[in-house]
């Protein structure tokens, strides 16, 4: 289960400032169960979009955004109003943004805030694409993470290491940068580079109260209730 | 103020050079390599822990090129250490009467010697950029008000050579926008490479010393543009090295960077000469060089 809960309105809003006809796909799985995705979330979304002056052209809700072939299908069946988007909202964690991202040749924002994987992770078997790291930054880089491609996890560009889109790290690892920098060429959103990023905010990382107390996080009672029945 | 900044401000072709601190407590040959040049550049640069291998601090030695009447360039890497660290020490520098800081990302922990160790980069580069000019201005990262605010003199780094050099022009007016105040260069090697990338980066407005490194060998040069980002030895300067009997070759080396420099000078504000080790022979490149 990966805990998702959504940005402020005016993020999401700034996130899309320069794009008019937005697409909504809302995730079914982890997300529909935090209210953040799934059919509901995604009406709702739809209303504040319009409030704010955006055109929805559609939405739809996919059973797990973290399937990337199930992604494909349905984003290939509604392609005809998908091509007039300028923007795809994903109402999901950083997974389904990515795999998103990684379907389709258009700019895609995150709506949500990925801050927790409690237990069940969806249908996505690792945490190695999405750190929960509270504070999605994948619309300042249209799907790809910077925190997790980048083996430094660095939010402002490139450092000078990579050679010929390779990492310094590993040179059968593809540098997360040059891969954002191809992307939002690609895209004609290098606009998106300049913007000043702000060092992240680690108490984002940390459980609350509520989450500890939560079966997806406190092993320890989970025993308990075994040992009394 | 520090003279390097002097230096950059009047217009003035500034020289920078550079000096690796040893691994273990013997400084001795390292203060030597510096007092070797000192009298031919405006200021050094100290690196701080190069290639992720771990050796004496760069703020030690700094401290001590200070003492003996020398202008230090304190390079800062964003891997070793967190927010409250890397502030931490900037304030300690500039108590310690040191001016100038160079800013880098930092080569990754598993290029160094100590592979397992946890990589920190809790700031990338340019946001440690925007953390000097804050503590500059009288506050820490988090808007605190400071009881006494340094004038640190900081830049920054970029890659002329870099294949594409967009996102390396991209980032370099980021780091502008976060206040940095010069720029030394990866090494250049190709002097019509370095002008095309400094139409674009001249229209930011900030000085930029051009980056000499000074090749030792052909298989060096080799190694380099097999292995290190943004370096980019042409053939032709390969062959001269590798054609140059081995007694000779630091006379070559010498005429090849001094040549790049004469090329280039013209473009930019000033160079920074990386000898690795060979420090004695910086003073006959900048004969030759003409400066």
């Amino acid at each position: 289960m990966i805990l998702t809960e959504q940005k402020p309105m005016k993020e999401i809003l700034k996130l899309l400032n320069d794009e008019k006809n937005i697409f909504l796909i809302g995730c079914n799985g982890c997300a529909e169960v935090c209210d953040t995705g799934g059919k509901e979330a995604c009406l709702k979304m739809k209303g504040e979009l319009e409030k704010a002056g955006k055109k929805v052209l559609g939405c739809i809700d996919i059973d797990f955004l973290c399937n990337k072939m199930l992604d494909r299908i349905r984003i290939d069946r509604n392609m005809d109003i998908i091509k007039n988007a300028d923007s795809i909202l994903v109402l999901s964690c950083g997974i389904g943004v990515q795999a998103v991202g990684a379907v389709i040749e258009k700019p895609v924002c995150p709506a949500n805030n990925s801050v927790f994987v409690g237990g069940f992770q969806g249908l996505w078997p690792s945490t190695e694409r999405c750190e929960e790291c509270g504070k999605c930054f994948l619309g300042l880089t249209s799907g790809i993470c910077p925190i997790t491609a980048c083996t430094k996890g660095l939010l402002n560009g490139p450092c000078g290491g990579a050679l010929k889109g390779m990492c310094e790290v590993d040179k059968e690892r593809e540098c997360g940068w040059h891969n954002i920098y191809e992307r939002l060429k690609k895209l004609g959103k290098l606009k998106k580079l300049n913007m000043f990023v702000e060092a992240r905010d680690y108490r984002k990382m940390m459980p609350d109260k509520k989450t500890r107390g939560s079966k997806y996080y406190d092993i320890e009672s989970e025993e308990e209730v075994i040992v009394n029945e | 103020m520090s003279k390097l900044s002097e230096a950059l401000k009047k217009k003035e072709f500034a020289v920078t050079s550079e000096v690796g601190p040893p691994k273990g407590v013997n400084i001795k040959a390292c203060i030597e390599d510096a007092e070797l040049i000192k009298d031919r550049v405006t200021a050094i640069n100290v690196t701080d822990n190069q290639s992720a291998v771990m050796r004496i601090s760069s703020k030690a030695i700094c401290r001590h090129l200070v003492e003996k009447g020398m202008e230090p360039v304190f390079q800062l890497v964003c891997r070793d250490r967190n927010r409250i660290a890397l502030q931490s020490d900037l304030l300690g520098v500039w108590s310690l009467g040191i001016q100038n800081v160079l800013c880098l990302t930092g080569d990754h922990n598993s290029l160094g010697d100590h592979q397992g160790s946890m990589p920190v980069f809790d700031l990338d580069s340019v946001q440690l950029i925007k953390a000097i000019t804050d503590l500059n201005a009288g506050r820490d990262m988090e808007g605190n008000e400071l009881d006494g605010s340094p004038d640190l003199f900081h830049g920054a780094v970029v890659t002329p050579e870099s294949d594409p050099v967009e996102p390396q022009l991209i980032k370099m007016k980021k780091k502008i926008d976060a206040g940095a105040q010069f720029f030394q260069t990866q090494a250049v090697y190709s002097p019509d490479v370095f002008e095309k990338f400094m139409n674009e980066a001249q229209k930011l407005g900030v000085p930029v010393m051009v980056g000499i490194v000074v090749l030792k060998s052909a298989g060096m040069a080799k190694f380099m543009n097999a292995n290190v980002a943004g370096v980019s030895v042409p053939d032709s300067i390969i062959k001269q090295m590798a054609d140059t009997p081995k007694e000779d070759r630091a006379k070559k080396s010498i005429e090849i960077s001094a040549q790049i420099i004469r090329q280039v000078k013209s473009m930019c504000q000033g160079a920074h000469i990386m000898p690795l080790g060979w420090d004695k022979h910086v003073p006959a490149i900048l004969e030759q060089a003409g400066l």
